[in-house]
Protein backbone atom coordinates (compact mmCIF):
# COMPACT_ATOMS: atom_id res chain seq x y z
CA UNK A 1 0.00 0.00 0.00
CA UNK A 2 1.51 3.28 -1.15
CA UNK A 3 -1.07 5.58 0.42
CA UNK A 4 -0.88 7.00 3.94
CA UNK A 5 -3.47 8.94 5.93
CA UNK A 6 -2.15 11.53 8.35
CA UNK A 7 -3.50 12.80 11.65
CA UNK A 8 -3.12 16.49 12.37
CA UNK A 9 -0.28 17.27 10.01
CA UNK A 10 -0.40 20.81 8.68
CA UNK A 11 1.28 22.83 6.02
CA UNK A 12 1.88 25.49 8.63
CA UNK A 13 3.30 28.15 6.35
CA UNK A 14 4.71 28.80 2.90
CA UNK A 15 6.78 31.45 1.14
CA UNK A 16 6.98 31.83 -2.64
CA UNK A 17 9.23 33.60 -5.09
CA UNK A 18 8.36 34.17 -8.74
CA UNK A 19 10.62 34.80 -11.72
CA UNK A 20 10.49 37.68 -14.23
CA UNK A 21 7.95 36.00 -16.51
CA UNK A 22 5.90 34.55 -13.65
CA UNK A 23 5.31 37.97 -12.09
CA UNK A 24 3.55 39.02 -15.31
CA UNK A 25 1.48 35.81 -15.50
CA UNK A 26 -1.83 34.65 -13.96
CA UNK A 27 -0.13 34.37 -10.56
CA UNK A 28 -0.22 36.99 -7.82
CA UNK A 29 0.72 37.63 -4.17
CA UNK A 30 4.33 36.47 -4.38
CA UNK A 31 6.51 37.12 -1.33
CA UNK A 32 9.39 37.92 -3.66
CA UNK A 33 9.68 38.62 -7.38
CA UNK A 34 12.73 38.73 -9.61
CA UNK A 35 13.38 41.58 -12.02
CA UNK A 36 15.79 39.54 -14.09
CA UNK A 37 17.24 36.05 -14.27
CA UNK A 38 20.51 37.00 -12.55
CA UNK A 39 18.82 38.26 -9.37
CA UNK A 40 21.88 40.31 -8.51
CA UNK A 41 24.31 37.38 -8.81
CA UNK A 42 27.06 36.59 -11.32
CA UNK A 43 25.65 33.34 -12.73
CA UNK A 44 22.23 31.72 -13.05
CA UNK A 45 23.20 28.87 -10.71
CA UNK A 46 24.20 31.34 -8.03
CA UNK A 47 20.94 33.21 -8.63
CA UNK A 48 19.00 30.01 -7.95
CA UNK A 49 20.93 29.47 -4.69
CA UNK A 50 19.96 33.01 -3.69
CA UNK A 51 16.32 32.41 -4.67
CA UNK A 52 16.11 29.45 -2.30
CA UNK A 53 17.97 31.41 0.39
CA UNK A 54 15.47 34.27 0.25
CA UNK A 55 12.43 32.06 0.79
CA UNK A 56 14.15 30.07 3.56
CA UNK A 57 15.14 33.30 5.35
CA UNK A 58 11.62 34.64 5.10
CA UNK A 59 9.90 31.49 6.38
CA UNK A 60 12.30 31.32 9.35
CA UNK A 61 11.63 34.98 10.15
CA UNK A 62 7.85 34.76 9.73
CA UNK A 63 7.65 31.84 12.13
CA UNK A 64 10.29 33.15 14.56
CA UNK A 65 12.47 30.08 14.07
CA UNK A 66 16.17 29.83 14.80
CA UNK A 67 18.24 27.59 12.52
CA UNK A 68 18.48 25.05 15.36
CA UNK A 69 14.66 24.88 15.66
CA UNK A 70 14.42 23.22 12.26
CA UNK A 71 14.58 19.46 12.75
CA UNK A 72 15.04 18.67 9.06
CA UNK A 73 15.30 20.25 5.62
CA UNK A 74 13.89 18.16 2.77
CA UNK A 75 14.13 19.34 -0.81
CA UNK A 76 15.63 19.28 -4.24
CA UNK A 77 15.90 21.03 -7.59
CA UNK A 78 16.70 20.25 -11.24
CA UNK A 79 20.44 20.88 -11.23
CA UNK A 80 23.04 18.12 -11.38
CA UNK A 81 23.42 16.40 -8.00
CA UNK A 82 20.67 18.74 -6.66
CA UNK A 83 23.58 21.06 -5.89
CA UNK A 84 21.48 24.22 -5.42
CA UNK A 85 19.55 22.73 -2.49
CA UNK A 86 22.67 21.11 -1.03
CA UNK A 87 24.53 24.44 -1.02
CA UNK A 88 21.68 26.01 0.90
CA UNK A 89 21.55 23.14 3.40
CA UNK A 90 25.23 23.84 4.01
CA UNK A 91 24.62 27.59 4.38
CA UNK A 92 21.99 27.09 7.08
CA UNK A 93 23.45 24.07 8.87
CA UNK A 94 20.19 22.13 8.80
CA UNK A 95 20.01 18.33 8.99
CA UNK A 96 19.30 17.63 5.33
CA UNK A 97 17.67 15.00 3.13
CA UNK A 98 18.00 15.75 -0.58
CA UNK A 99 15.25 14.32 -2.78
CA UNK A 100 14.82 14.16 -6.54
CA UNK A 101 11.93 13.20 -8.71
CA UNK A 102 12.32 16.00 -11.28
CA UNK A 103 9.19 18.14 -11.40
CA UNK A 104 7.49 15.98 -8.73
CA UNK A 105 10.12 16.98 -6.16
CA UNK A 106 7.80 19.40 -4.34
CA UNK A 107 5.24 16.74 -3.46
CA UNK A 108 7.93 14.15 -2.75
CA UNK A 109 9.49 16.48 -0.16
CA UNK A 110 6.09 17.13 1.42
CA UNK A 111 5.40 13.38 1.63
CA UNK A 112 8.79 12.74 3.26
CA UNK A 113 8.25 15.64 5.67
CA UNK A 114 4.70 14.55 6.57
CA UNK A 115 5.84 11.00 7.26
CA UNK A 116 8.68 12.18 9.50
CA UNK A 117 6.30 14.37 11.50
CA UNK A 118 3.58 11.73 11.55
CA UNK A 119 5.59 8.64 12.47
CA UNK A 120 8.89 9.80 13.91
CA UNK A 121 7.78 12.80 15.91
CA UNK A 122 9.92 15.37 14.11
CA UNK A 123 8.56 18.77 15.12
CA UNK A 124 9.34 21.31 12.42
CA UNK A 125 10.41 20.33 8.93
CA UNK A 126 11.21 22.78 6.16
CA UNK A 127 10.81 21.75 2.53
CA UNK A 128 12.44 23.63 -0.32
CA UNK A 129 11.99 23.39 -4.09
CA UNK A 130 13.11 25.64 -6.89
CA UNK A 131 13.59 25.78 -10.62
CA UNK A 132 15.23 28.39 -12.82
CA UNK A 133 14.39 28.44 -16.50
CA UNK A 134 17.93 29.14 -17.64
CA UNK A 135 19.82 26.68 -15.39
CA UNK A 136 17.37 24.02 -16.58
CA UNK A 137 17.76 25.00 -20.24
CA UNK A 138 21.54 24.85 -19.89
CA UNK A 139 21.36 21.51 -18.11
CA UNK A 140 18.85 19.69 -20.27
CA UNK A 141 18.76 21.47 -23.62
CA UNK A 142 20.69 23.87 -25.85
CA UNK A 143 22.79 26.89 -24.84
CA UNK A 144 20.52 29.66 -23.61
CA UNK A 145 21.38 32.26 -26.25
CA UNK A 146 20.90 29.71 -29.04
CA UNK A 147 17.11 30.09 -28.90
CA UNK A 148 16.55 26.70 -30.51
CA UNK A 149 13.07 26.44 -32.07
CA UNK A 150 10.78 24.10 -30.15
CA UNK A 151 7.59 22.26 -31.10
CA UNK A 152 4.21 23.25 -29.65
CA UNK A 153 4.31 20.27 -27.28
CA UNK A 154 7.37 21.57 -25.39
CA UNK A 155 6.92 23.17 -21.98
CA UNK A 156 8.68 26.16 -20.44
CA UNK A 157 10.54 25.66 -17.15
CA UNK A 158 9.08 27.91 -14.46
CA UNK A 159 11.39 30.17 -12.49
CA UNK A 160 10.55 30.24 -8.82
CA UNK A 161 11.32 28.96 -5.35
CA UNK A 162 8.98 27.72 -2.65
CA UNK A 163 9.65 26.94 1.00
CA UNK A 164 7.06 25.31 3.24
CA UNK A 165 6.93 24.47 6.92
CA UNK A 166 5.36 21.15 7.89
CA UNK A 167 4.45 20.59 11.54
CA UNK A 168 1.58 19.75 13.88
CA UNK A 169 0.87 23.44 14.43
CA UNK A 170 -2.61 24.11 13.15
CA UNK A 171 -3.01 26.19 10.03
CA UNK A 172 -5.42 26.67 7.17
CA UNK A 173 -3.99 23.83 5.10
CA UNK A 174 -4.18 20.30 6.43
CA UNK A 175 -2.18 17.51 4.81
CA UNK A 176 -4.74 14.72 4.78
CA UNK A 177 -3.16 11.83 2.91
CA UNK A 178 -0.57 10.96 0.30
CA UNK A 179 0.17 8.37 -2.36
CA UNK A 180 3.68 7.53 -3.52
CA UNK A 181 3.75 6.84 -7.26
CA UNK A 182 5.33 4.02 -9.25
CA UNK A 183 7.48 4.93 -12.28
CA UNK A 184 5.62 4.36 -15.56
CA UNK A 185 7.10 4.05 -19.06
CA UNK A 186 4.73 4.08 -22.02
CA UNK A 187 7.49 4.11 -24.63
CA UNK A 188 7.66 7.87 -25.32
CA UNK A 189 11.25 9.08 -25.85
CA UNK A 190 10.57 12.64 -27.02
CA UNK A 191 12.04 15.08 -24.46
CA UNK A 192 10.02 17.86 -26.10
CA UNK A 193 6.75 16.14 -25.29
CA UNK A 194 6.82 15.73 -21.51
CA UNK A 195 3.05 15.88 -21.23
CA UNK A 196 2.81 12.61 -23.18
CA UNK A 197 5.63 11.11 -21.12
CA UNK A 198 4.04 11.96 -17.76
CA UNK A 199 0.28 11.64 -18.30
CA UNK A 200 0.19 7.83 -17.75
CA UNK A 201 2.14 8.26 -14.48
CA UNK A 202 -0.43 10.81 -13.27
CA UNK A 203 -3.22 8.41 -14.21
CA UNK A 204 -1.55 5.50 -12.43
CA UNK A 205 -1.04 7.44 -9.18
CA UNK A 206 -4.55 8.91 -9.30
CA UNK A 207 -6.09 5.45 -9.74
CA UNK A 208 -3.96 4.00 -6.95
CA UNK A 209 -4.90 6.87 -4.63
CA UNK A 210 -8.64 6.55 -5.29
CA UNK A 211 -8.57 2.77 -5.00
CA UNK A 212 -6.51 2.53 -1.82
CA UNK A 213 -8.46 5.24 -0.02
CA UNK A 214 -11.74 3.99 -1.46
CA UNK A 215 -12.76 7.31 -2.97
CA UNK A 216 -14.16 8.49 -6.27
CA UNK A 217 -12.71 11.38 -8.24
CA UNK A 218 -15.77 13.46 -7.28
CA UNK A 219 -14.61 13.39 -3.64
CA UNK A 220 -12.26 16.25 -4.49
CA UNK A 221 -13.26 19.82 -5.26
CA UNK A 222 -10.21 20.03 -7.47
CA UNK A 223 -7.64 17.67 -8.92
CA UNK A 224 -4.53 19.61 -9.88
CA UNK A 225 -1.76 17.91 -11.85
CA UNK A 226 1.73 19.36 -11.87
CA UNK A 227 3.09 20.22 -15.28
CA UNK A 228 1.54 18.14 -18.03
CA UNK A 229 0.91 21.34 -19.98
CA UNK A 230 -2.14 22.03 -22.13
CA UNK A 231 -1.39 19.16 -24.52
CA UNK A 232 -0.62 16.67 -21.73
CA UNK A 233 -3.82 17.66 -19.94
CA UNK A 234 -5.92 16.57 -22.93
CA UNK A 235 -3.93 13.34 -23.18
CA UNK A 236 -4.55 12.54 -19.50
CA UNK A 237 -8.29 13.21 -19.81
CA UNK A 238 -8.57 10.97 -22.87
CA UNK A 239 -6.34 8.29 -21.31
CA UNK A 240 -8.45 8.15 -18.12
CA UNK A 241 -11.66 7.99 -20.12
CA UNK A 242 -10.44 5.26 -22.47
CA UNK A 243 -8.65 3.15 -19.87
CA UNK A 244 -10.52 3.65 -16.64
CA UNK A 245 -13.83 5.06 -17.79
CA UNK A 246 -13.39 8.14 -15.60
CA UNK A 247 -14.39 11.57 -16.80
CA UNK A 248 -12.65 14.22 -14.70
CA UNK A 249 -15.00 17.13 -14.05
CA UNK A 250 -13.05 19.30 -11.65
CA UNK A 251 -9.59 19.07 -13.08
CA UNK A 252 -6.87 21.62 -13.83
CA UNK A 253 -3.22 21.36 -14.80
CA UNK A 254 -0.81 23.79 -13.14
CA UNK A 255 1.38 24.08 -16.25
CA UNK A 256 -1.63 25.06 -18.36
CA UNK A 257 -2.90 27.55 -15.73
CA UNK A 258 0.31 29.50 -15.24
CA UNK A 259 1.27 31.66 -18.21
CA UNK A 260 -0.73 34.01 -20.40
CA UNK A 261 -1.21 32.99 -24.03
CA UNK A 262 0.75 36.09 -25.08
CA UNK A 263 3.82 34.87 -23.16
CA UNK A 264 4.55 32.26 -25.86
CA UNK A 265 5.50 29.42 -23.55
CA UNK A 266 4.50 26.62 -25.97
CA UNK A 267 2.28 24.10 -24.12
CA UNK A 268 2.64 25.83 -20.72
CA UNK A 269 4.83 25.82 -17.64
CA UNK A 270 6.84 23.00 -16.11
CA UNK A 271 9.50 22.45 -13.48
CA UNK A 272 9.41 21.66 -9.75
CA UNK A 273 8.27 25.22 -8.90
CA UNK A 274 5.33 25.17 -11.34
CA UNK A 275 2.82 23.22 -9.21
CA UNK A 276 3.50 24.97 -5.86
CA UNK A 277 3.44 28.45 -7.43
CA UNK A 278 0.10 27.79 -9.13
CA UNK A 279 -1.28 26.16 -5.96
CA UNK A 280 -0.23 28.93 -3.57
CA UNK A 281 -0.40 31.94 -5.88
CA UNK A 282 -3.50 31.14 -7.88
CA UNK A 283 -5.65 28.24 -6.66
CA UNK A 284 -5.55 29.05 -2.94
CA UNK A 285 -6.05 32.78 -3.49
CA UNK A 286 -9.48 32.08 -5.02
CA UNK A 287 -10.63 30.37 -1.77
CA UNK A 288 -13.01 28.28 -3.91
CA UNK A 289 -11.73 24.81 -3.18
CA UNK A 290 -11.80 22.84 0.08
CA UNK A 291 -10.54 19.40 -0.85
CA UNK A 292 -7.66 19.50 -3.29
CA UNK A 293 -5.68 16.58 -4.67
CA UNK A 294 -2.34 17.67 -6.08
CA UNK A 295 -0.54 15.22 -8.36
CA UNK A 296 2.99 16.34 -9.16
CA UNK A 297 4.47 14.70 -12.24
CA UNK A 298 8.16 14.24 -13.06
CA UNK A 299 10.11 12.86 -16.01
CA UNK A 300 12.96 10.74 -14.72
CA UNK A 301 15.36 11.11 -17.64
CA UNK A 302 18.93 12.20 -18.13
CA UNK A 303 20.39 13.89 -21.21
CA UNK A 304 22.65 10.88 -21.88
CA UNK A 305 19.80 8.35 -21.87
CA UNK A 306 17.58 10.56 -24.05
CA UNK A 307 20.46 10.86 -26.54
CA UNK A 308 20.66 7.06 -26.49
CA UNK A 309 16.97 7.08 -27.59
CA UNK A 310 15.76 5.30 -24.45
CA UNK A 311 12.09 5.80 -23.54
CA UNK A 312 11.56 8.20 -20.62
CA UNK A 313 10.09 6.84 -17.37
CA UNK A 314 7.82 9.19 -15.44
CA UNK A 315 6.58 9.35 -11.87
CA UNK A 316 3.74 11.10 -10.10
CA UNK A 317 3.17 11.62 -6.37
CA UNK A 318 -0.19 12.66 -4.96
CA UNK A 319 -1.02 14.66 -1.86
CA UNK A 320 -4.51 15.39 -0.57
CA UNK A 321 -4.93 18.81 1.05
CA UNK A 322 -7.86 20.13 3.04
CA UNK A 323 -8.25 23.88 3.15
CA UNK A 324 -9.91 24.74 6.45
CA UNK B 1 -3.76 0.13 -23.25
CA UNK B 2 -0.47 -0.99 -24.78
CA UNK B 3 2.35 1.27 -25.93
CA UNK B 4 1.27 1.37 -29.59
CA UNK B 5 -2.28 2.31 -28.68
CA UNK B 6 -0.92 4.99 -26.37
CA UNK B 7 1.26 6.41 -29.17
CA UNK B 8 -1.86 6.75 -31.31
CA UNK B 9 -3.72 8.50 -28.47
CA UNK B 10 -0.77 10.93 -28.06
CA UNK B 11 -0.65 11.64 -31.79
CA UNK B 12 -4.36 12.44 -31.77
CA UNK B 13 -3.79 15.27 -29.27
CA UNK B 14 -0.43 16.53 -30.55
CA UNK B 15 -0.83 19.82 -32.43
CA UNK B 16 0.57 19.80 -35.96
CA UNK B 17 3.54 22.06 -36.65
CA UNK B 18 2.82 24.65 -39.38
CA UNK B 19 5.36 23.16 -41.80
CA UNK B 20 4.31 25.06 -44.89
CA UNK B 21 4.56 28.37 -43.05
CA UNK B 22 7.94 27.41 -41.56
CA UNK B 23 9.24 26.52 -45.03
CA UNK B 24 7.94 29.80 -46.43
CA UNK B 25 9.53 31.88 -43.66
CA UNK B 26 12.83 29.97 -43.95
CA UNK B 27 12.83 30.48 -47.74
CA UNK B 28 12.26 34.22 -47.43
CA UNK B 29 14.67 34.87 -44.54
CA UNK B 30 17.36 32.59 -45.98
CA UNK B 31 16.90 34.39 -49.30
CA UNK B 32 17.35 37.76 -47.63
CA UNK B 33 20.60 36.58 -45.99
CA UNK B 34 21.77 35.37 -49.41
CA UNK B 35 20.78 38.71 -50.95
CA UNK B 36 22.78 40.62 -48.30
CA UNK B 37 25.76 38.37 -49.08
CA UNK B 38 25.47 38.98 -52.83
CA UNK B 39 25.16 42.71 -52.24
CA UNK B 40 28.30 42.71 -50.08
CA UNK B 41 30.25 40.81 -52.75
CA UNK B 42 29.04 43.29 -55.39
CA UNK B 43 30.09 46.27 -53.20
CA UNK B 44 33.50 44.77 -52.37
CA UNK B 45 34.31 43.93 -56.00
CA UNK B 46 33.04 47.17 -57.51
CA UNK B 47 34.06 49.70 -54.83
CA UNK B 48 37.20 48.09 -53.37
CA UNK B 49 38.48 46.39 -56.47
CA UNK B 50 38.67 42.93 -54.87
CA UNK B 51 38.59 39.73 -56.87
CA UNK B 52 35.38 37.74 -56.54
CA UNK B 53 36.93 34.97 -54.40
CA UNK B 54 38.55 37.41 -51.95
CA UNK B 55 35.29 39.38 -51.75
CA UNK B 56 33.51 36.10 -50.91
CA UNK B 57 35.85 35.50 -47.98
CA UNK B 58 35.32 39.03 -46.64
CA UNK B 59 31.55 38.72 -47.05
CA UNK B 60 31.61 35.50 -45.03
CA UNK B 61 33.63 37.21 -42.31
CA UNK B 62 31.28 40.21 -42.19
CA UNK B 63 28.17 38.01 -41.94
CA UNK B 64 29.74 35.80 -39.26
CA UNK B 65 30.85 38.88 -37.32
CA UNK B 66 27.41 40.47 -37.56
CA UNK B 67 25.60 37.30 -36.47
CA UNK B 68 27.93 36.86 -33.49
CA UNK B 69 27.52 40.49 -32.48
CA UNK B 70 23.73 40.24 -32.66
CA UNK B 71 23.83 37.03 -30.59
CA UNK B 72 25.94 38.77 -27.96
CA UNK B 73 23.56 41.75 -27.92
CA UNK B 74 20.70 39.33 -27.29
CA UNK B 75 18.65 39.73 -30.51
CA UNK B 76 19.62 36.73 -32.53
CA UNK B 77 18.13 33.96 -30.37
CA UNK B 78 14.67 35.52 -30.73
CA UNK B 79 15.11 35.79 -34.49
CA UNK B 80 16.32 32.17 -34.77
CA UNK B 81 13.32 31.09 -32.74
CA UNK B 82 10.96 32.82 -35.19
CA UNK B 83 12.76 32.32 -38.52
CA UNK B 84 14.07 28.80 -37.75
CA UNK B 85 16.06 27.28 -40.63
CA UNK B 86 16.19 30.58 -42.51
CA UNK B 87 18.88 31.69 -40.09
CA UNK B 88 20.20 28.31 -38.87
CA UNK B 89 21.28 26.91 -42.24
CA UNK B 90 23.31 29.89 -43.57
CA UNK B 91 26.70 30.59 -42.01
CA UNK B 92 24.86 32.91 -39.58
CA UNK B 93 23.60 29.79 -37.78
CA UNK B 94 27.11 28.41 -37.43
CA UNK B 95 28.42 31.68 -35.97
CA UNK B 96 25.43 31.93 -33.67
CA UNK B 97 25.87 28.38 -32.35
CA UNK B 98 29.50 29.05 -31.43
CA UNK B 99 28.82 32.45 -29.84
CA UNK B 100 25.83 31.23 -27.85
CA UNK B 101 27.82 28.28 -26.44
CA UNK B 102 30.69 30.61 -25.56
CA UNK B 103 28.35 33.04 -23.79
CA UNK B 104 26.72 30.22 -21.87
CA UNK B 105 29.90 28.78 -20.47
CA UNK B 106 32.18 31.80 -20.14
CA UNK B 107 31.69 31.92 -16.38
CA UNK B 108 32.53 28.23 -15.92
CA UNK B 109 36.23 28.86 -16.56
CA UNK B 110 38.30 29.57 -19.69
CA UNK B 111 39.37 25.94 -20.20
CA UNK B 112 36.67 23.87 -18.44
CA UNK B 113 33.85 26.19 -19.53
CA UNK B 114 34.38 28.33 -22.61
CA UNK B 115 37.16 26.29 -24.24
CA UNK B 116 35.63 22.84 -23.94
CA UNK B 117 32.09 23.95 -24.85
CA UNK B 118 32.93 26.39 -27.66
CA UNK B 119 32.11 23.89 -30.41
CA UNK B 120 29.39 22.10 -28.47
CA UNK B 121 26.86 22.53 -31.29
CA UNK B 122 29.21 23.49 -34.12
CA UNK B 123 31.49 20.46 -33.63
CA UNK B 124 29.13 18.23 -35.64
CA UNK B 125 29.03 20.77 -38.48
CA UNK B 126 32.83 20.91 -38.67
CA UNK B 127 33.37 17.14 -38.40
CA UNK B 128 30.72 16.09 -40.92
CA UNK B 129 31.52 19.05 -43.14
CA UNK B 130 35.13 17.92 -43.42
CA UNK B 131 34.13 14.27 -43.97
CA UNK B 132 31.61 15.10 -46.69
CA UNK B 133 34.11 17.44 -48.39
CA UNK B 134 36.65 14.60 -48.38
CA UNK B 135 34.17 12.14 -49.90
CA UNK B 136 33.06 14.65 -52.55
CA UNK B 137 36.69 15.32 -53.53
CA UNK B 138 37.20 11.58 -54.07
CA UNK B 139 34.03 11.45 -56.16
CA UNK B 140 35.26 14.35 -58.21
CA UNK B 141 38.71 12.81 -58.74
CA UNK B 142 37.14 9.50 -59.83
CA UNK B 143 34.54 11.03 -62.14
CA UNK B 144 36.31 14.19 -63.26
CA UNK B 145 39.75 12.60 -63.59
Amino acid sequence: MASTKYKNIYLTDYVTLGGPLERESHLKNFDFVMDDYYYGEKTFEQAEIKMQGEVIDKILKKNALKNSDVSLLVGGDLNNQIAITSYNAKNYNFPFLGVYSACATFVESLIVASNFVNSLGYRKILTITSSHNLTAEKQFRYPIEYGAPKPHTATFTTTGAVATLVSKKESKIKIESSTIGTPVDMGISDANHMGAVMAPAAASTLMMHLQELNRSADYYDLILTGDLGCVGKKILEDYLETNHNIKLKKYLDAGCELFLDSQETYAGGSGPACLPLVLFNKILTTKKYKKILIIATGALHSVALVNQAKPIPAIAHALSLEVL
Amino acid sequence: MNKDEYKKLVEKHTPKEPRLRNIGVAFLVGGIVGFIGEFLIYMLTSSFGMSESIAGVYTCLIIIGLASLLTALGFFDNWVNKCKCGLIIPTTGFAHSVTSSALDYKKDGLITGLGSNFFKLAGSVILYGVISAFILVIVRVVIGG
